[in-house]
Parts: structure tokens; C-alpha cells; sequence
């Protein structure tokens, strides 16, 4: 059992000389390699946020609805008549881009567990994703990462049931080595059947169920921990197959033994696989695990105990079940066709013990192991200047956008009387991050269990509760160019605009589950981003209400030494207490007025007392029935987001819409210019509508009305921009599929 | 009248056909396990969508294999209602209930997204409570959709009023572009030559509320009630 | 001259596929297997025109950068 640990072992191992010194106290004495193993994992900042727990704690994680904050599989929270709803967004950012197809495969996959192991019924998942351009030197890489993220998600997703009904995509430089895959993903249940991770009841069986154990994955944990260099190649034995259809099996046989009452505490195998879901859940509850490895299923023969500890095999689950029943709990797993087998026992003595052929292989202390991980205070510094400067901000959707486009709007930005505002019309919804993602999300289901009400496309998707009248809506925000403009200042826009996309769909802002995705934690200036970020969503979580239940930080984003923008992506959930009530951005009749609210003010900074404002007001509106549709302003400006309403639905072909810019700044910045804090909305009483703008301290200027086949846009007289709106749909609808057949419309 | 909804490990859309059944029939509903050996007792089978076994080897190619098919069989030979949806469809082409077969949709991948549909019969228990040419706006959401047939096979369904529903714009036309997948002559849905047997690829049961898009789904289930009480 | 590829997951991958069959087969009546790897096999025509050597390179490339995913793929060429 003993052995000599090298340098050169830590290293491989991501373990320093100081964490040594600490795994030995709490040993007291040296770990063998599979020790080490476990402890490298557990330690992994993936699996310890030992750089980002400091931060992490500022926070605001509790409110009336929040039944279950941070720590567990997901977050909980209570949504009346019983119900209670789990949700959380996870990164799967190293394994997609090592192999992007099974990565964000397998990323889908182990958000769904999160939910699932809780007791939740998975009834809507999302997306938010990230790649460098599509044009350019690494335009095909990156075009082929995009198609095997997608078609890994759709998989995943499609065969599991679960239908994927939104989320966001991004495009930007920093990303072309590094995408970001983030999942989420949201589950329904009864308040009073919650199942969490505890190995309570000394003497209670420790169940294996689902996937066989294979090699696969082992230090996918550190993997994550660490940046890619010139070696991402030689990484890849670590990939891991995602098997949707074994998921859904589990799915079905979990709730089937939850319901049944067979389970005393569940886990799922993620990140760290067997060695995290045991001793966490021993941690839990104060308990000591015996596992007989020998018992563990597995794929492969002559696998050694520190492979079967560290394997990170998909569609994996560990249970406890009540000694008395676990019989019962085999015949449920029976029945859905999965193997299951008694892996070992709950003991007294809180100890992880893990044995082979009747040997001790492993004896780790569970408290310690996952809760005593080193806490790094890392050095912050702010950079010496910051990162996106100028006037991009104001149009931060040309960022990844070809040059000949971005150096249009930066002409018109200079010159702006010179401009032709119908090309740049075509131009901003013809760039990537404006471009319809209809070519992305119809390979997502976004239909099945039959509750979508608002899929993909709109501000926020809404989904129905079965049984009720009621509805969820949910959306993804992240603003990288805002946040690498100014991290405090994005963060606190990014809560915002997400809140703004949920009161449009007709819904009041509940709760958020962040995943914040940043470079090397060792690098000073990222530590810095990731502070300011942390404390600027939590300075706009407190003042929208909506506490932070869960997450997951992504480190070590960087390729050849740089980091990416930092990236926290927002995933806000609300609740539409009444389905009369769903709104969404499209236009509806010919001769609904068109109405612009915003603040007195147009300027970059964000008022959150403003923005509180604003979106009470719309709140209200909505349900005293003014409101047609309601859409934020947001990439592109009001330009865009009168296009946008305009562009066809399920139900009626694209209408057009004749509208008078109200003249603040100059023209270019007044049609395309991003500035927060405002919405378009289509009502049948603008004067009403209006007066109640003014009586909260807000402007409502009537544009015009909805009609007619062309979107005119007038500026000081002047018809700025006058096109067929269903030539600009089509711009519109055809610019990724374009981009991605190598066949840009501008390059 | 009862329904049964038949349950295949993988199958995705077995609790969506209840709902769907249930809030268009008001009829009991049940679930039937796929080891079932008998479906005695029921009016009507509803075959739904998924990934029955992953779809991994071919679409509905192991689902055939289990026992309840055998007794699906012996209901559709005895005239008894079946209905196959997506991943349904797929199963009874397999299981020989229908004839051709489901390829991988011609764009390759997996397509979600509403569109119309004509009815091009109302001589079957499906699409009687709908009159010939009639237009249905559903959503569709399958990588196999790809319906073909031989020469021979086509003919005999054309000639007999066998197709039930194809693939058009919003102006009624069968044209290329109204093809999402690739089916041969349009092709959306087909009747069995005793016409108690039907496949669909299009998704009623995701099409029975207004607030889910639309509502022309309930057309197909008011059919086969219509038909069982006229029995 | 027709040659053909084929294409198998490496032997330490998960093949859900296969397995997936594998489980299943008692259901169809067939007992014994005791393992399924599902793979691809693909059908590739050659112009004539196209000498011995350069055929050769031309093949291993098809078959080496795009019928396979090295990640977690590898290959078989026959040559009839």
C-alpha cells in the first residue's frame, strides 16, 4: 500500500507540494496512488471551486421560494400548488472542444442527471454557446465544432426526450480554441418528494446502477482544470460516450423507485465519477462508505482500483436504498432492462474505504476529502487597460463578425450622415450573432412532452405546467462584450437584461443558476474579472429579487496563453401565473401601435432602480391587458428589434411596420446602438400606455404602427431604412446556414 | 372505448399521446408494457414516437422483436384501430404492418418544425371527421422520415386510397420545397390495406391545444373515435 | 476499382449502439452473443484512371481524414 509520490506524480496529478503536506495531515501519513488519485480529483478546482469559493460566498442565495440553494445536484425552487421546480446550468467547455460532438453530448447528459437524481422530471433544457468565427483563417474548425456541438446536443437531447425550447449563441475571437458548451436544464416535482445526495443509515446498501465502468474520462476533472496548449491532441483518449437511451432508462427507473419509496439517498457518477458521488454523499449525512470494487460493473477486464475510482463513464448512478428494500429496488431496475449491483455498505465511521479481492486499496476521511479543499485567495489585479475599448461596445454584436461589415458600422459610427442605412440593416441581421439560429435549434425537439407554448426565437421560452394554469419561462443571457468592456458593469447588465426577457414573455423573475466561465485563475486579471463579475451580479440579483441557486465556474478557458472574455452566462427562471398572460415579440395585427419605452437618459451605464422601473411597469401593463407583444432591445438596437417583431411566425407571414426613430444622439447610434433599459412593444392603446410610462418616471414614445410589407424606418424626416421585409427575413434566415456552407452573403 | 398507449424502452411521446387522447376523447387511456403478451381489452393502440432501444440499429428495428407486437399483429389482423406515430410509424413499417420504409430524412438531420399537411383521404378510421384536401398545420420532429417504396408498393397505395396524408405549403401544393425529408410523392402517412392500420410521421399529439400552436391534431383522434362508435 | 473501408470504434470506446443490440437480442430469440460493435462500412468506387500508387494514398487519406473520427475511431481498408 505504500509508495513513494514524485514531483513529477503531483504534477501529473495537478496537486502541489502545499496540498501534499495537507492530504498527508489529514492521512496521517503518506497516500498510496490511488489515494492521491482520489484526492486530486476531489481537489480538482472543477470539483472543489477551491479558487472561486472566496468569491462565490458573496452571492445572494436565499429568498422566500428558494427551497434548495447551492451545494446540491440543483437548485429548488417552490412555485406554489405543491410544486416545486430544479434547475441548473453546467459548463462541459475542455471535453467539446477536444471532441465536440460526444462533449456536448455528454454535457446534456449529466446536466439532465443533476435534475433527475432530485426527483424532478426534466421537462425543458437550454443551451448557451460560444465559437469563434465562422469566417477566416479558423472559420473551418470552427464551423465544424459548431455542427458536432449541435448535433451532440440534438442527440443527446432529442432521444431523451426532453425538449431543448432555447438558449443563446455567441460568436467572438476568443473562443475559436476554446468554445463554451453550457447546459441547463429544468425539472418539475411535488415540493414534498425532493431526494438528495446522503448516505444516511449505517448498514443501508450502496447501489450501482446503469453504465458499465470503462477507462473513459479518467481526469476529465483535472482536465477542466487546466488550459489547452499544443497538446489537446494527445488529451483525447479522456472522451466519453454519451448513451441518451440508457439515460432515459435511469430516468424512468429512478422516479419509478422514488415514487415507489426505494431510495433513501441518490448521486449521480459526474465529474470524479464513483469517488465524488461516494464520499459527498457520505459527507452529507456524517457517514462512512465501504465500497467492493470488485462488485462494480465494468466494461473493461484489468481495470485498476484507481481507474475504477476515477472513470468518468456516462449514465452512471449511486444509491442507497433501506436494507429491507433494496430487493424491491432491483426489481424496478430489472424491469427497465439496467444492471444494478450492491457496491457496499453505509458504515458509522465516516470513513471512505475502498477494497479489492478483500484488500484495502483506499481509507480516506468522507468530511474531509470533500469539504477540507484547499481556498485559494488568488491575487487580483485589474488589467492596465481594458480589454474591449471604443465604440464596439455600442454595437457589441459585430464582435466575430466579418470585416468588411464591421468596418461599415464603424465608418457610418464616424460619418454617421454619410451612411446607407438599408445596407447596414442587411449587414447587422446578416452577422453572425444576429443571424437567425432556425438552422441550430429545428435539430433540437423542441416540442416533445407537448408543453412548449414559446420555443426558440423569442425573448425567453415558455413552457406550460401540466395540471395547471400556469407556465415557466426561462432564458440564458451573457453579454460577453459587455463584460469584457467593464466585468462589474456586464454582470450587472446581463441579470438585467435577463429579468427584461422574462417580464416581456409575461413572467415574474424567480430565481438565476449562473455558470461563470473564465480564463486561468492564475492569472491576476482574471481573478480580478471574476471578482467584479461576482460582485456585480450580485449587487443586480438583490435588487431583481432573484437569489442565485446553483451553477458551476468553468476555469482555465484559454488556448496558446490567452483567456477568454470572461463569460458569465445567467440563466433566470420565472413564473407566468397565468397562461392568458404569455406574451412575445412578435408583431400581431396591421395598425397595432408600435411603442418604444425607455429612460430619459440613452447612455451605456446601467440605473438597476431604472431598469426596476421599467420592467414593473411592463409587468403590469401586461396583465392589465395593453400589451400586444414586448420585445427588449438588446445586439443591434432598435433597428434590429423592430425587424425582429416583424419576421414571420408560426402562425402569420413576416408584416412590415412604419416607424419614426426618435432623434437622441445621431443616427447610427439611435437605429443600432445597444443602450439598456428598453423595450418595443405593439398596444391598441398607445395613449394609455404612455401616460403610464410618464407616471413611472419613463418615456414612451409612440414610432408608429405595425402594417404594410416593408419596414420603414424614418430619421428626422428621412427614411433611413425602407426595405421588403420579407427580403430582410430571408437575409435573416439565411446567413448561418451560409456562413456554415462556407458561403457567406458578406465577407 | 379504451385506448392503449404501447410503452417500448426509449419511446419519448408514449405520456404525450395519453394527454392528447385523453383531452380529445375524454376516453380512458392506458399504458401497455412493451412485454405484454395480449392487448385484450382495447378499442384502439397508439404507437408513439421516441427512440424506442436508442433507434441504434434502425428505427423501430428491435421494438418489433418484443412480445407485445405479436399481439399488436393478431389486433390489426382482427381489424382492431392502430395508430403509429414517428417512432410508431417507424415500428409498424418494420414490423410489416405497413409497408415500405423510413430512411434517414434527405437533409440528413433531424428536423423539429411545424408545417401542413393535406388530408388526401377521408375514407379511413383516421381521417374520416376531415374532408378530402383538407389542411392540417402540425409539427414534425424525426431524423428517419424519409418515406419510400417501391414502384410496385406505391401504385397499389395510390390506386387504393391508401395515402392519407402528404407533405404541402401553406397554399396546398405538394411541391419539393413543402418536402421536409425527402418522402417519396410527399408522403406523410399511409393505411394498411384493411385501412385499421395507419402511420404518421407528423405529430397530432403534439397539435391538440390551441396554446401548443395548433389544434388540427385533434382531427385525427375525433376520426378514430368517430369510426370505433360507428362499429 | 471498388475498394472498401471500414470503420470501428476503438476497442476501449462505450459502443452504445452495439449495445444496446446485444442486450436485446433475447427478445428476437437469439441466445449465445455475447458481444455487438456496430461500425460503418463504406463502398468506395475508384477511377481506373487513378494509378496503383496514388490510389493507395488516395484511399488511406479518404478513409483516414474523413470517413474517421481519430478521436475514437479506426480503420480497415480491403482492397479487392
Amino acid at each position: 500500500m505504500n509508495a513513494v509520490i514524485t514531483d513529477a506524480e503531483l504534477e501529473q496529478h495537478g496537486v502541489t507540494r502545499d496540498e501534499y503536506a495537507r492530504i498527508v495531515g489529514i492521512l496521517g501519513r503518506e497516500p498510496n496512488r490511488t489515494e492521491l488519485g482520489i484526492f486530486s480529483v476531489m481537489w480538482s478546482e472543477h470539483c472543489s471551486y477551491k479558487s472561486s469559493r472566496v468569491h462565490l460566498r458573496r452571492l445572494p442565495t436565499e429568498g422566500p421560494a428558494v427551497l434548495q440553494g447551492p451545494g446540491e445536484n440543483a437548485g429548488i425552487i417552490d412555485i406554489g400548488d405543491g410544486l416545486a421546480v430544479a434547475f441548473k446550468i453546467e459548463s462541459h467547455n475542455h471535453p467539446s472542444y477536444i471532441e465536440p460532438f460526444q462533449g456536448a453530448a455528454t454535457g446534456v447528459g449529466g446536466i439532465l442527471r443533476d435534475i433527475f437524481t432530485m426527483g424532478a422530471r426534466p421537462i425543458a433544457a437550454m443551451n448557451s454557446l460560444r465559437f469563434g468565427p465562422l469566417h477566416g483563417d479558423l472559420g473551418g474548425p470552427n464551423r465544424r465544432i459548431l455542427e458536432g456541438v449541435v448535433g451532440g446536443i440534438a442527440h443527446y437531447g432529442n432521444c431523451f426526450g426532453v425538449p431543448t425550447v432555447g438558449g443563446e449563441v455567441g460568436f467572438a475571437e476568443c473562443y475559436s480554441q476554446n468554445p463554451l458548451v453550457n447546459a441547463f436544464a429544468l425539472g418539475v416535482f411535488e415540493k414534498d418528494r425532493i431526494f438528495f445526495g446522503k448516505a444516511a443509515g449505517v448498514g443501508n446498501p450502496v447501489i450501482y446502477v446503469g453504465a458499465k465502468t470503462g477507462r473513459d474520462g479518467i481526469h476529465g476533472a483535472t482536465m477542466a482544470s487546466a488550459g489547452f496548449g499544443e497538446d489537446a491532441g494527445a488529451k483525447r483518449p479522456n472522451v466519453q460516450i454519451g448513451d441518451p437511451f440508457m439515460e432515459k432508462l435511469l430516468l424512468e427507473a429512478c422516479l419509478d423507485a422514488m415514487e415507489k419509496g426505494l431510495v433513501v439517498g441518490i448521486q449521480d457518477m459526474g465529474a470524479a465519477g464513483l469517488t465524488c458521488s461516494s464520499c459527498e454523499m457520505g459527507a452529507r449525512a456524517g457517514t462512512g462508505i465501504t465500497l467492493e470494487l470488485d462488485a462494480v460493473p465494468q466494461r473493461e477486464s484489468g481495470m485498476t482500483p484507481y481507474e475504477i475510482m476515477l472513470s468518468e463513464s456516462q449514465e452512471r448512478m449511486l444509491l442507497v436504498a433501506s436494507a429491507s428494500r433494496a430487493d424491491a429496488l432491483f426489481d424496478v431496475f430489472r424491469k427497465w432492462g439496467l444492471d444494478a449491483a450492491q457496491v457496499g455498505e453505509v458504515t458509522g465511521d465516516g470513513l471512505l474505504r475502498v477494497r479489492l479481492s478483500g484488500e484495502s486499496v483506499a481509507e480516506v476521511p468522507n468530511g474531509p476529502l470533500a469539504d477540507e479543499a484547499p481556498l485559494y485567495e488568488r491575487p487580483a489585479v485589474p488589467p492596465s487597460k481594458p480589454r474591449i475599448d471604443g465604440w464596439l461596445p455600442l454595437y457589441s454584436f459585430l464582435d466575430g463578425a466579418p470585416g468588411s461589415t464591421y468596418e461599415s458600422f464603424r465608418e457610418a459610427d464616424a460619418n454617421p450622415g454619410a451612411a446607407d442605412y438599408d445596407a447596414l440593416m442587411l449587414r447587422a441581421v446578416a452577422s453572425p450573432n444576429l443571424a437567425s439560429r432556425r438552422w441550430i435549434w429545428e435539430q433540437y425537439d423542441h416540442m416533445v412532452q407537448s408543453s412548449t407554448v414559446v420555443g426558440p426565437g423569442s425573448d425567453a421560452a415558455v413552457v406550460r405546467i401540466k395540471g395547471t394554469g400556469k407556465a415557466l419561462a426561462m432564458v440564458l443571457d451573457g453579454p460577453s462584450v459587455h463584460v469584457a468592456r467593464n466585468p462589474r458593469e456586464g454582470a450587472r447588465k446581463a441579470v438585467a437584461e435577463a429579468c427584461r426577457n422574462l417580464v416581456c414573455s409575461g413572467a415574474r423573475p424567480v430565481a438565476a443558476t449562473n455558470c461563470l466561465n473564465f480564463g486561468n485563475p492564475e492569472h491576476p486579471e482574471v481573478m480580478w474579472q471574476f471578482g467584479e463579475v461576482v460582485d456585480g451580479l450580485a449587487e443586480a440579483c438583490s435588487v431583481f429579487g432573484t437569489p442565485i441557486t446553483g451553477g458551476n465556474v468553468s476555469f482555465y478557458n484559454e488556448t496558446f496563453r490567452e483567456d477568454i472574455y470572461p463569460t458569465p452566462v445567467l440563466g433566470l427562471v420565472g413564473l407566468i401565473e397565468d397562461l392568458s398572460l404569455v406574451t412575445t415579440a412578435s408583431f400581431r395585427d396591421e395598425g397595432d401601435a408600435v411603442v418604444l419605452i425607455e429612460p430619459g437618459s440613452r447612455v451605456e451605464h446601467i440605473d438597476l432602480e431604472e431598469e426596476r422601473a421599467l420592467q414593473n411597469l411592463l409587468a403590469t401593463l401586461i396583465r392589465d391587458g395593453l400589451i400586444r407583444s414586448a420585445h427588449d432591445l438588446s445586439e443591434g438596437g432598435l433597428a434590429v428589434a423592430a425587424a425582429e417583431s416583424c419576421f414571420s411566425t408560426l402562425h402569420r407571414r413576416p408584416v412590415g411596420a412604419r416607424l419614426h426613430v426618435p432623434s437622441r444622439l445621431e443616427v447610427c447610434r439611435d437605429l443600432f446602438g445597444e443602450f439598456p433599459t428598453r423595450v418595443l412593444v405593439s398596444t391598441r392603446q398607445p395613449g394609455a400606455l404612455i401616460e403610464r410610462a410618464a407616471r413611472a418616471g419613463l418615456l414612451g414614445h409612440r414610432l408608429g404602427a405595425v402594417g404594410g410589407q416593408r419596414l420603414v424606418l424614418e430619421y428626422e424626416g428621412v427614411r433611413a431604412v425602407d426595405l421588403d421585409i420579407a427580403d430582410l427575413e430571408r437575409v435573416w434566415a439565411d446567413a448561418l446556414p451560409g456562413a456554415l456552407n462556407g458561403r457567406p452573403l458578406f465577407d | 372505448m379504451k385506448f392503449g398507449v404501447v410503452v417500448f424502452p426509449g419511446v419519448n411521446c408514449d405520456r404525450d399521446c395519453r394527454d392528447a387522447v385523453t383531452a380529445v376523447t375524454g376516453q380512458p387511456v392506458e399504458f401497455i408494457w412493451h412485454q405484454e403478451t395480449s392487448v385484450e381489452g382495447f378499442d384502439a393502440l397508439v404507437l408513439p414516437g421516441g427512440f424506442s432501444y436508442g433507434d441504434y440499429l434502425r428505427p423501430g428495428a428491435i421494438a418489433r422483436f418484443s412480445p407485445v407486437m405479436a399481439a399488436i399483429g393478431a389486433f390489426a389482423r382482427r381489424g382492431g384501430l392502430v395508430i403509429g406515430i414517428c417512432n410508431g410509424f417507424q415500428m409498424l413499417t418494420e414490423a410489416g404492418l405497413l409497408p415500405g420504409a423510413l430512411l434517414k430524412n434527405a437533409g440528413t438531420k433531424y428536423v423539429c418544425r411545424y408545417l401542413h399537411l393535406r388530408a388526401e383521404s377521408s375514407e379511413t378510421p383516421f381521417t374520416c371527421a376531415m374532408e378530402k384536401g383538407r389542411l392540417l398545420h402540425m409539427p414534425i420532429g424525426h431524423g428517419d422520415g424519409n418515406y419510400q417504396a417501391d414502384r410496385e408498393t406505391l401504385g397499389r397505395l395510390e390506386d387504393a386510397d391508401r395515402i392519407a396524408f402528404r407533405y404541402v405549403d401553406g397554399d396546398g401544393r405538394a411541391t419539393a420545397e413543402a418536402n421536409p425529408n425527402g418522402s417519396v410523392s410527399n408522403i406523410a402517412g399511409i393505411v394498411n390495406e384493411g385501412r385499421n392500420v395507419m402511420g404518421m410521421m407528423p405529430h397530432p399529439d403534439r397539435s391538440f391545444d390551441r396554446i401548443l400552436g395548433s389544434e388540427d391534431g385533434r382531427l385525427v383522434f375525433q376520426s378514430m373515435i368517430g369510426a370505433l362508435s360507428r362499429v | 476499382m471498388k475498394v472498401t473501408v471500414i470503420v470501428t470504434l476503438k476497442p476501449t470506446v462505450l459502443d452504445p449502439q452495439g449495445n444496446a443490440i446485444q442486450r436485446n437480442l433475447e427478445t428476437a430469440g437469439i441466445s449465445g452473443v455475447t458481444d455487438v460493435r456496430q461500425g460503418k462500412y463504406f463502398e468506395v468506387e475508384v477511377s481506373d484512371a487513378v494509378g496503383a500508387s496514388e490510389r493507395r494514398v488516395l484511399i488511406e487519406r479518404l478513409a483516414r481524414d474523413v470517413l474517421t473520427n481519430p478521436v475514437i475511431e479506426s480503420y480497415r481498408i480491403e482492397w479487392e
